[in-house]
């Protein structure tokens, strides 16, 4: 069995996939890659069948060594790699030999990086995908050093394509909200598109939590009993720091959503460090 | 019922009860386009989330949401249901000892025995999921149970607690933080990761509770 063999670990790498949608009702989330365009660019570049996995990596810090030949490639944030020691880009299609070691260093821009491989990840799957759901800890645990990531046979074609550009996160980016469902449940949600937020520490797979002027619970609205909720749902608790969900939110949530950060714009908050600014504003 | 967007991809249902929710999340789950359109149906305490799939745009998840005279007609019949309907319910044996059985008693003006005889004496229904993996939001109990969360929260439940909180009563899956007013336990696995479904409680499953000794 060829497999890539876990050396070392920086940040957080957790198995992703496409995610588990479909099984709120029983409690489950639908998790998944948190930049979904960048996994699914390098599963692309792979010619890997759809929901194949890769490994979602936190400020790089990866180092894996090829038990045989594997093509892998790297999608999202753009870390510096090499392949025992020679400089290689991200967004192209690389091939490990037996014994050789892929190394990611730490991103100058962005947060997460993909490493994928042609057949994706052949770890046992549940409910239908191999992510790791960090909030009910379903799915493969957190990588370690020593373990072993089998290579699947989630293949769909030819790999057409040998590289692409690497990533660039700009500055502050705006991402566009959709107000509502319980924008009247603060006073003035305007403030919301008014401000520079800043990306709190304690931010992860969960939700990004938001530093900034806090928002203002509207008097006398009392407790709102719990709905569904979505990645990109902006909940306000009342302490009034909002709070944006990212893929491992839970099932239903018991705050008001003020707003939903347009779905294709979800994938540039999973690239937002702690620390770094962000401005929303009004969708049309 | 009104219509409210959630995000471009999403579209919030708001009904007047739990009946009402139970009914139509069943309505959408089974219109012939939730397949082509549908990621996920998501039901909460007075809501039903819609969730297209990508590239669906928000403006066609309408189409799958019934009317509200379909919803009440298909929630009268639901409350027949729970009523009658004792073929291929889940039976929870429970141990009536929790550490909030005197608190509920006091609270419902119930004697202990009466709180046990009244949540075993109504069959329930579960109408969503969503605190955790297999917890499940049961309605249609004796209305005399409704008690408010505790102030404070516990910090650990064991898994198996049995609790009320408002018009709901449930079953913690696993240990976990919760306030959840604990009148007993049981030691019926609700979660198995070797069944299909894992959850031993699914929406719409009538759920019967037994004191057991």
């Amino acid at each position: 069995m060829t497999a890539l063999l876990v050396r070392a670990v920086g940040g957080p790498c957790l198995v992703q996939d496409a995610g588990r949608p479909g099984y709120a009702a029983i409690g489950v989330g639908a998790s998944g890659a948190a930049d979904r365009a960048s996994y699914a660019l390098g599963e692309r570049l792979l010619g890997n069948a759809d929901g194949a996995a890769a490994v979602e990596v936190v400020l790089g810090g990866l180092e894996v060594e090829a038990t045989g030949v594997v093509w892998a490639c790297v999608t999202g944030a753009p870390v510096p790699l090499d392949v025992d020691g020679r400089p290689e880009p991200t967004g192209a299609v690389l091939a490990l030999q037996p014994g050789q070691r892929l190394r990611l260093g730490v991103p100058p821009s962005g947060l997460r990086s993909y490493l994928g491989v042609r057949g994706g990840f052949g770890v046992p799957p549940l409910l239908a995908s191999r992510s790791r759901d960090t909030l009910s800890g379903l799915g493969p645990a957190p990588l370690a050093a020593g373990d072993l990531l089998p290579v699947g046979r989630d293949v769909a074609g030819e790999m057409l394509v040998d590289a692409v550009p690497p990533a660039a996160y700009d500055d502050r980016p705006v991402l566009r909200v959709v107000r509502g469902p319980r924008d009247d449940w603060v006073d003035a949600a305007d403030r919301l598109v008014e401000q520079v937020w800043r990306v709190g520490a304690a931010s992860d797979r969960v939700g990004l939590r938001l530093e900034g002027e806090p928002l203002t619970p509207a008097p006398a609205r009392g407790e709102l009993p719990s709905e569904g909720a979505l990645r990109g749902a902006i909940q306000v608790p009342p302490g009034g720091a909002p709070v944006v969900f990212g893929p491992d939110h839970p099932v239903t949530g018991g705050y008001p959503v003020i707003g939903v950060v347009a779905d294709a714009d979800t994938d540039r908050l999973a690239q937002l460090r702690p620390g770094e600014q962000v401005q929303f504003r009004w969708a049309q | 019922m009104r219509l409210l967007p959630y995000g471009d991809r999403g579209l919030l249902v708001e009904l007047d009860d739990t009946a009402s929710v139970v009914a139509l999340a069943d309505l959408v789950r089974a219109h012939p386009a939730a397949a082509d359109l549908l990621a996920d149906v998501v039901p909460g305490a007075r809501t039903v989330l819609v969730v297209a799939r990508p590239g669906v745009p928000r403006d066609r998840l309408r189409s799958v949401v019934p009317t509200g005279s379909v919803v009440a007609e298909r929630s009268g019949r639901h409350r027949r249901t729970v009523r009658g309907d004792t073929a291929g319910e889940v039976v929870i044996p429970v141990v009536y000892d929790g550490p909030d059985l005197a608190a509920v008693a006091s609270l419902t003006g119930l004697g202990e025995r009466e709180v046990v005889a009244a949540h075993t004496g109504t069959p329930w229904r579960v109408a969503f999921g969503g605190f955790a993996p297999g917890f499940a939001y049961l309605v249609g109990g004796d209305p005399r149970l409704r008690v408010p969360r505790r102030s404070e929260p516990r910090t650990g439940v064991p898994a198996g607690s049995v609790g009320l909180a408002g018009e709901f009563s449930g079953v913690y899956p696993r240990a976990s933080p919760g306030g959840w007013q604990l009148i007993g336990r049981t030691d019926l696995p609700l979660w198995d990761l070797d069944r299909d479904p894992p959850a031993l409680l699914t929406a719409g499953a009538t759920v019967r509770f037994e004191a057991a000794r």
